[in-house]
């Protein structure tokens, strides 16, 4: 399916090519594909619109460098667009500068990966930057939740909190926070139950957490191989609990990711770290650039470009 | 829900009293693309539509319940329920899918609806992999009534699942739900040992597994055509299940798949309770699809 897009797209590009010069009408046509190429990378519509809006603008015009040819440079002006859409180069680090003990907390939909990530995080935190974690499932839905996370932080090598029974949500997030501060943890990581972006009684629970805990960072958790209800979900997520990055899992399949694009267009927040495998080590800082080129799919004229 | 709102209220905006032309068209063909139909499913759609309709004048609810019949006309040929053959000894299920679709509580919400059919499952924790899954699954054994058979951590789940089979003989129990780890379908060592998993249960039936059910997240955007066409190709699929439909999301990629894998949609999940699987129903399914389901009988 990826290569079948690039041998579109090349299409698109060989025609300007041909022709030399990138003339409003050029432009036109050839965002056409790029809207058909995002749209078949899960971008969300309105966030489709908006950027080939924005990147007509920018290439209409646009000066060619003598090297390569229009359709080559209209490439790197796409390229270069998503890349800034998605955060600019480089990887934003998760935010260390508060009190300790530090809170984090998870939240997404179902299945989204919460509770990998938060054990991921853990060993991340813990190997990476010498940190003390603490581990606390607040999922009293998902049956064994609270195992789980209890399974994952001894794998990480990392405490978890003692699971009470009978506990809300709310009364656990309070149990962890006063551990951290007399056991000295540097963050509490707090995982909580999927919840639908529509379950408003879900999403004013995880309010109330938020409001008790004060977290120094929000985390969403989002799959990458969501679709156009990227949109819904990450401004629901966003307006309830204020997202201050996103973490974009399962990008060890062949999803193309355009959801990205979506949640970080309507959050503002930024993706700081994707999930590449089942296994807690499987966690890397979030690469603007390598996430464009698989939206686009077009790496090799990129390069060509960057190199001229 | 949200997205149907959003979609209802888009159509609503675009058609009151206006004609079905071609400007029209091309927003309604954008409100399917919303609900995850894809570009090229969106456009054949429309283009279909666009035969019978074009040119008349529409109201909002009208546009809404044909558009809705055109997409059901698409999904009715795979509303099929899953048949559970008595003659096998047992019946067995083994459930597949990407990590955290769900298959493990889909799994015990089949359980609940067999037990309360009158027939005595067997559940197999075939997921030794995931931190408590085993665990998970035994709660919806308890919940359910139904025996949960597990091994040892990290056991090889085929043997697991061949044991089963046996103790399922030997005890009763006229259907087996065999539970998977989650699997990406581009990690082909993953696939290679859901395909030994299905060597080894032939081993004690060779008719078996009798279905093979993939869980798709309703949430899920295009890669789901790759995930099917890959579950299908590697382990013969035979029919899929759409979750999470409770949520904002309308599995619009369904039509796709209707068009080019054809297999059977046998049921959604509406809920992460054991009572919250449904029958999938392509009307009521396309109604929702496209917001007709918000405008009130006439
Ligand atoms: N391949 C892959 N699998 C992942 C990744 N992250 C998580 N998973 C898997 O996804 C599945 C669900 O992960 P969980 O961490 O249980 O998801 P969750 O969001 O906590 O789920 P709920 O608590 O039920 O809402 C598990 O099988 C994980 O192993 C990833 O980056 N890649
Ligand atoms: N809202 C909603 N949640 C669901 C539905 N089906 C499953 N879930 C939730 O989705 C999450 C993942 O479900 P599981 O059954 O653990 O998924 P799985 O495919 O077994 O996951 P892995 O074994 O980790 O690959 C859990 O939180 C479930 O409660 C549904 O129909 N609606
Ligand atoms: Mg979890
Ligand atoms: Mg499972």
């Amino acid at each position: 399916m990826f290569d079948a897009l690039s041998g579109k797209l090349g299409d698109v590009f060989d025609r300007l090519r041909r022709r030399g010069a990138l003339s409003e009408s050029d432009v036109i046509e050839a965002m056409r594909d790029i809207r058909l190429a995002l749209l078949e990378a899960d971008v969300a519509l309105p966030v489709v619109r908006d950027f080939i809006a924005k990147v007509r603008l920018q290439a209409v015009g646009a000066e060619v460098l003598r090297a390569v040819s229009p359709g080559q440079q209209v490439v790197k002006i796409v390229n270069d667009a998503l890349v800034d859409a998605l955060g600019g180069e480089g990887a934003v680090p998760l935010n260390l500068n508060a009190a300790s003990p530090i809170p984090f907390l998870m939240v997404g939909l179902q299945g989204s990966g919460k509770t990998t990530t938060s054990g991921k995080i853990a060993l991340l935190l813990k190997e990476k930057q010498r940190k003390k974690v603490l581990l606390a499932s607040l999922d009293t839905q998902r049956p064994a939740a609270q195992l789980q996370l209890a399974q994952l932080a001894e794998r990480a090598g990392v405490a978890s909190l003692p699971i009470v029974p009978g506990e809300t949500p709310v009364q656990i997030a309070r149990r962890a926070m006063e551990t951290g501060r007399r056991e000295v943890f540097d963050v509490v990581i707090l995982d909580t139950a999927g919840r639908l972006a529509i379950d408003q009684a879900l999403m004013d629970e995880v309010k109330a957490i938020r409001d008790v805990t004060a977290p120094a960072e929000t985390l969403l958790v989002v799959d990458a191989m969501t679709g156009q209800d990227a949109l819904a979900t990450a401004t629901a997520f966003n307006e309830a609990v204020s997202i201050t990055g996103i973490v974009m899992t399962r990008l060890d399949g062949d999803a193309r990711g355009g959801a990205a694009l979506s949640m970080r267009a309507v959050t503002g927040a930024p993706i700081k770290l994707m999930g590449m495998g089942e296994k807690l080590d499987a966690l890397e800082p979030f690469h603007p650039e390598r996430i464009a080129g698989r939206i686009l799919g077009m790496g090799d004229i990129v390069s060509l470009v960057e190199k001229a | 829900t949200r997205s149907t709102q959003k979609l209802a209220a888009g159509i609503t905006d675009t058609f009151t009293k206006r004609k079905l032309d071609d400007a029209a068209l091309e927003e309604l063909e954008d409100l399917l693309i919303t609900a995850d139909l894809g570009p090229a499913a969106a456009a054949r759609v429309i283009r279909a539509f666009r035969r019978t309709r074009f040119g008349q004048d529409v109201s909002a609810p009208e546009i809404r319940a044909s558009l809705a019949e055109e997409v059901a006309k698409i999904l009715a040929p795979v509303a099929q329920p899953l048949a559970i053959d008595r003659s096998k000894n047992p019946f067995v299920i083994l459930m597949v899918g990407v990590n955290g679709t769900g298959k493990t509580t889909t799994i015990g919400k089949l359980a609940q609806s067999y037990a309360e059919a009158g027939a005595r499952p067997l559940l197999v924790a075939g997921d030794t992999f995931r931190a408590a899954a085993v665990e998970q699954l035994q709660v919806w054994g308890e919940r359910t009534g139904a025996p949960v058979m597990t091994g040892p951590a990290n056991a090889d789940p085929a043997g697991l699942a061949f044991d089963a089979i046996a103790r399922a003989r030997r005890d009763g129990h006229d259907i087996v739900l065999i539970d998977t780890a989650g699997r990406l379908h581009n990690k082909a060592a993953l696939m290679e040992e859901l395909r030994k998993i299905i060597r080894v249960i032939r081993k004690q039936d060779e008719t078996a597994p009798h279905a093979v059910l993939l869980t798709l997240d309703a949430t899920t955007g295009q890669n789901a055509i790759a995930q099917v066409a890959t579950f299908k190709e590697m382990v013969d699929l035979t029919g899929l299940i759409v979750t999470k439909l409770d949520g904002s999301a309308r599995a619009g990629v369904v039509v796709a798949l209707a068009e080019t894998a054809a297999l059977p949609i046998h049921a959604v999940g509406v809920g992460e309770q054991a009572a919250d699987l449904r029958p999938f129903d392509a009307t009521e399914f396309a109604r929702a699809l496209t917001g007709a389901d918000a405008d009130r009988p006439a």
